[in-house]
């Protein structure tokens, strides 16, 4: 492809403010047909509000958008749809309770009957360009999540296939579920599909990108065109990259290690002594699965004072229900649990907590705080009733506040007062306010749940330094993630989830991506 | 005790059963569409008892039991219309609205009964009958059950039609996504407030002829709060049926021969308080609701408004 | 309230900010809606033919201006503030008891056949406090299974608390015709508590004590909510059950001891209007006060003393339209329509207020 290729779309000085922040500024792109173009930047760069405009769920304040040559004003998800605009997003927007085809169909002219014919035909159609089988007839809620976003993708190339955004698509995929997602974003290029792929990991960026843009606070701070990125190779282009999004602002050395997952080796060099009795045993773990969960089946680990223990896997194996059974907030059905040798099996949370138990969980707003509640009662959530700030029941609301005053200046938590309700706090704050809460001197075991998940690269590397120094202080730790690059980081060993048992455990390594690749997709422990 | 098991006793209690089970039947499919698409829609009840008093008066005004039917079903939207703007449109709580406009409609209803129609009451004549050739002629079954007005037949009709609209339409899945998951029909390019309004607007609808039939021909005249809480029971019954018309049907069959039963103990001067058949629906509902409280099943995205840019 | 608020969610006290800007905000949040109420109130008025002067003006005169309705006024707050207290602490809780009417006639029932009965066994403060007491376990036990299909399962309780508010209105007039009819009656009621045994009055004054238990009442409910732990674990609960979960609550039993203790408020209701006002409870009997209550629970926002004040309002509206009904022609059932309007302006203001806080945001 040459650059002149006309733009099957393109945007011209966009511009989205919100309240307090200018999401785009004056953003102008191309993108080609038969082209990947990477969007790359951290949060809160702007990728997702360009998307929006893109996908018509939001409007821009400035600024036009081109479809083959033409302004357009793209003001719903439908008009979008029809300019041959699909948009794959970071969460699945499926509709579990309804078949692949029902899902596909979404959207049809209302008028009509359901026209079974033509969408199994175009369906066909697409699962042969995508090279994917699915069956048409299942209900999406039983579909893995790699095959959920195969349907997602037919379902953005369902009415058009002009532009294809897919944002963040390799979030919840197996490596393998990687690589075949890179076979059919190949196949889509080749037929002349435009793509759009957004990402904040450069290796992807460089595999599967022909052009790459980079974003940073709402402008587009630098491009690398197909001719230039092919004549580099992957080091060149991520030098390239890193200097496009920290060059002259003298960006943090970590932030770009990790981006580009080369800080580790800073943790691993300390050994764990082993050698003692383990501070945490878990034997046997198994629970009962509600709706759509994946039940644990005969987890068991050690872990030592000091290390820190990765929990890699897939979403949605079983990594949820091991958090919240080592927090002692879901029952067991079998298994026991001991610390320091003690039996803390039917143990529920509080008491758990006792045992110096801290969980920080994932879902910060979801059940990590209560964000209509203050900064200052979400700070002693977990002990209400509990003295100094609760006598007989009554609760010291200047012991509290002044609590929460304290812990505020002590971990920089960013909040106009202790009274604001902690929901209108940012991510980073929310995640410090978190920190504050669970890790004071009591703390011996702490279960992190995708500790930096939609955190910016610097509350990242703060919530990474926290967990290190923790480590170091002799706390035993157990970190869950998504991302490998992340755990590599921070482990000392590695384990993995897999429908619901623990594959097996790995030391931090040579070679240890590819053993826990090879886990994560059901092999055993090489 | 054995006149109870007379022809015309039997006869009369299918009858009757008709006639209560019909409006709490409409209620039932109504608000089923509703909570498919993820309304919880509590100002049901003043849905009916407004359609019940429009139905009225376009029926005496005008004469026609057509027209009166039309009446009660635009009299049900235009209560529906508030939940749009303010439950849909507004996202505001569609619990408080709901009981705003349940006591609103009681309300403004009694008090336009007093001032239209307390001097005189004026009653509408009997409804014309659609006997079903055939069936009509069946010993105590036939006139019980095939000898009503035309809204019945439709009113039974509708169970099936909905089936149908459920599972093979566009409507169908729409409604579905609209109350499973909000954000993917909106990502489909349907809008989700569309969706719930039509949604609603129907539900108001069904239960405003629901209310007219009560009026009109149940009872013949309009008395103020003369739905007595049918439009709760329709809500019971779309909950217990988990988004299947069937169920509705089975449900206002049940409710509806329990309600004529105790009329027609009364009428046959059986010495047990009508209170206790009265109380035999709920206990069985609350029956059911305890032995399969494992399986009850809404959707999960029921009485939440939808935000664009929520996750969910 | 706000309007990103679910079913669920609830208001929550405001933060910060200037004690005399809360106080100017609260009344203008309240002030506008009533306003608006009373003017739209007044127009279907005069489209029916009457003056809305004239009317809003007797109601005001009657209900809270001359003595006899002031008493009348204040004696019909002691049942509403009680309810009001017991919704306060499901709502606040998360829980939608809309059964009260059930709660209420059944605790009613029981003390009407309990007082009468006791009355030479127990002196009179022991007989009164025995049949509060029994009456609240009443209420209690009625929200027992709406509260373990909550608890256990999840059932959404504003059907089951309805379900059992329509069994308990029943099963109130069965045990009236079947085992408390007094057989010196014709029409089905219970037997009647003699006036000198009933609730004492206010000295020199129609107003019966209940009143005092009333305000006592919801004035410990609002500080168990805003200043105990197990009022904070409460609010908890009801604002996010996922994070009470996570902080260790025992949500399920919360739940029913929410449950239970909104269920007894409601029983005692009952029970206080029953040996206050009434004495005996006649078959088919229900002043269906637990829907009534609910919107002035949320014109409050759930905060006891703003209860207070509409509990005021709203009696003398119930008093003065009463008598208005027979002196103006305008049936009582207006001040329906006049709750109504109040709670659609309240939740549109707050809706309006609710923008343009995330517009300047």
């Amino acid at each position: 492809m040459s650059e002149t290729t006309p733009a099957v779309a393109a945007v011209r000085n966009i511009t989205k403010r919100f309240p307090g922040v200018l999401a785009n500024d004056a953003v102008t792109l191309d993108f080609h047909a038969g082209e990947v173009h990477v969007l790359l930047g951290e949060n809160g760069a702007g990728k997702s509000t360009l998307i929006g405009i893109l996908a018509g769920m939001q409007q821009p304040d400035e600024g036009e958008i081109l479809v083959g040559g033409k302004p357009v004003r793209i003001g719903s998800p439908r008009e979008s749809l029809e300019l041959g605009i699909g948009t794959v997003f970071q969460h699945v927007l499926l509709v579990p309770s309804l078949t692949v085809i029902e899902n596909l169909m979404l959207g049809g002219d209302w008028r009509r009957r359901l026209g079974r014919g033509p969408a199994l035909a175009r369906f066909k159609e697409l699962s042969a360009l995508l090279g994917v089988e699915i069956d048409p007839d299942a209900l999406v809620g039983r579909l893995s999540l790699g095959e959920q976003q195969q349907v997602e993708i037919m379902r953005a190339l369902w009415r058009g296939e002009k532009l294809l955004i897919l944002d963040e698509p390799t979030s919840m995929l197996t490596p393998q579920g990687v690589r075949d997602l890179g076979a059919v974003m190949k196949r889509l290029r080749d037929k002349g599909v435009a793509l759009i792929l957004i990402t904040h990991k450069l290796a992807e960026a460089y595999e599967f990108g022909d052009r790459i843009s980079v974003l940073r606070l709402g402008k587009v701070v630098g491009e690398i065109g197909p001719v230039r990125l092919k004549s580099m190779d992957e080091s060149q282009a991520t030098d390239t990259v890193i200097q496009m999004m920290f060059g002259n602002l003298g960006g943090h050395d970590r932030d770009a290690e990790i981006l580009t997952g080369r800080g580790r080796a800073a943790h691993r060099d300390r050994a764990v002594d082993r050698s003692g009795a383990p501070r945490l045993r878990v034997r046997d773990l198994a629970t009962e699965a509600g709706r759509g969960e994946c039940p644990l089946r005969g987890v068991a680990f050690d872990l030592w004072p000091g290390e820190v223990l990765g929990i890699a896997g897939i979403d949605g194996n079983g990594q949820k229900h091991l958090a919240e059974v080592l927090a002692g907030q879901r029952r067991l059905v079998g298994g026991a649990i001991a610390i320091d040798g003690t039996d803390v099996t039917h143990d529920d949370a509080p008491a758990r907590r006792g045992h110096g138990v801290r969980y920080v969980t994932d879902e910060r707003l979801g059940e990590g705080t209560v964000g209509a509640f203050s900064v200052a009662t979400n700070l002693v959530l977990k002990e209400i009733g509990a003295a100094p700030f609760w006598r007989k029941g009554i609760s010291d609301w200047e012991l509290i506040h002044d609590h929460a005053r304290d812990l505020i200046r002590r971990n920089d938590i960013r909040t106009p007062s202790e009274k604001t309700p902690v929901g209108r706090l940012s991510g980073g704050n929310i995640q410090k306010v978190l920190l504050a809460r669970e890790l004071n001197a009591a703390a011996s075991i702490a279960i992190f749940n995708k500790p930096t998940y939609g955190l910016d690269l610097q509350n990242t590397r703060l919530a990474h330094d926290r967990i290190l120094a923790s480590a170091r202080e002799g706390m035993a730790i157990v970190v869950i993630s998504t991302d490998l690059d992340e755990l590599l980081e921070l482990s000392d060993r590695v384990g993995v989830m897999y429908q619901g048992h623990l594959a097996g455990i790995v030391e931090n390594g040579p070679d240890v991506e590819r053993k826990v690749g090879l886990l994560m997709t059901g092999a055993k422990a090489a | 005790m054995e006149h109870l098991l007379t022809a015309s006793f039997l006869t009369a209690l299918l009858f009757g059963s008709v006639t209560a089970g019909v409006p709490l039947l409409l209620a039932g499919l109504g608000e089923q569409i509703s909570e498919k698409s993820g309304v919880l829609n509590i100002g049901i009840e003043g849905m009916m008892l407004f359609g019940a008093y429009t139905g009225f008066c376009a029926a005496y005004y005008s004469g026609s039991f057509l027209l009166g039917f039309i009446g009660g079903g635009l009299g049900g939207m235009a209560v529906a219309l508030f939940v749009v703007l303010f439950c849909i449109r507004f996202g505001l709580n569609q619990i408080v609205i709901g009981i705003a406009l349940t006591l609103g409609a009681e309300g403004l209803t009694a008090l336009l009964q007093y001032f239209q129609f307390s001097r005189e009451h004026p009653t509408l004549p009997a409804s014309p009958v659609l006997t079903i050739p055939g069936l009509a002629d069946i010993p105590v079954v036939g006139p019980g059950l095939f000898a009503h007005d035309a809204v019945v037949y439709l009113a039974v009709i509708l169970v099936w039609v909905l089936a149908w609209t459920f599972r093979s339409t566009y409507v169908g899945i729409n409604l579905e996504a609209a109350g499973s998951k909000p954000a993917a029909l909106d990502a489909a390019g349907v809008s989700v407030v569309k969706t719930r309004a039509f949604a609603v607007l129907s539900t108001g609808f069904l239960a405003g002829i629901g209310g007219a039939y009560m009026a009109n021909v149940g009872a013949g005249i309009f008395v103020p709060f003369m739905t007595g809480g049918d439009g709760f029971i329709g809500i019971v019954l779309a909950m217990l049926a988990r988004g299947k018309p069937i169920w509705v049907l089975l449900g206002a069959a049940l409710f509806g021969v329990s309600l004529s039963m105790t009329t027609a103990l009364q009428v046959a001067g059986v010495n047990v308080p009508t209170d206790v058949v009265q109380m035999l629906p709920f206990a069985m509902v609350m029956l059911v609701l305890v032995i399969f409280a494992r399986h009850s099943v809404l959707p999960p995205a029921l009485g939440l408004p939808y935000v664009r840019g929520d996750r969910g | 309230m706000s309007a990103e608020a679910n079913t669920g969610t609830l208001p929550q006290p405001l933060p910060g900010g200037s004690r005399l800007r809360d106080i100017r905000d609260a009344a203008l949040r309240i002030g506008i809606p009533v306003l608006l109420a009373l003017v739209v109130g007044g127009i279907i008025l005069l489209i029916l033919g009457k003056d809305p002067l004239a009317y809003y003006g007797y109601v005001l005169h009657r209900g809270l201006l001359t003595w006899s309705g002031l008493q009348e006024t204040l004696t019909r707050m002691a049942p509403l503030l009680l309810i009001a207290s017991g919704l306060i602490v499901a709502f606040r809780a998360g829980i939608w008891n809309l059964g009260g009417d059930g709660q209420f006639l059944l605790a009613a029932v029981i003390t009407a056949a309990l007082a009468p009965a006791l009355i030479g066994i127990l002196p009179q403060f022991l007989n009164l406090a025995l049949c509060m007491i029994v009456s609240m376990l009443v209420g209690a036990l009625w929200s027992v299974i709406p509260a373990i299909l909550k608890a256990r399962y999840g059932i959404n309780e504003i059907i089951t608390s309805m379900m059992m508010s329509f069994l308990g209105t029943s099963f109130a007039n069965v045990l009236i015709k079947l085992l408390f009819w007094d057989p010196g009656t014709t029409v089905p009621q219970t037997r009647t508590l003699p006036v000198e045994d009933r609730l004492p009055k206010i000295y020199g004054t129609t107003i019966h004590s209940g009143v005092i238990i009333g305000l006592v009442v919801i004035v410990l409910v609002h500080l168990m909510m805003t200043r105990t732990a197990f009022g904070l674990k409460l609010q908890v609960v009801g604002a996010n059950p996922a994070a009470a979960v996570h902080a260790g609550l025992k949500v399920g039993w919360l739940t029913i001891a929410t449950f239970a203790l909104s269920a007894g408020l409601i029983g005692l209701a009952g029970s206080v209007e029953i040996l206050g006002v009434w004495g005996t409870v006649r078959a088919d009997w229900n002043p269906a006060f637990g829907l009534l209550v609910v919107p002035l629970v949320f014109l409050a926002r759930f905060n006891g003393y703003g209860v207070i004040g509409f509990t005021l309002f709203f009696s003398a509206l119930m008093i003065g339209g009463d008598s208005a009904a027979r002196r103006v022609g305008v049936p009582q059932h207006f001040v329906l329509v006049l709750v109504a309007l109040l709670l659609i302006f309240l939740a549109v203001v707050e809706y309006l207020d609710h923008v343009r806080r995330k517009r300047t945001r």
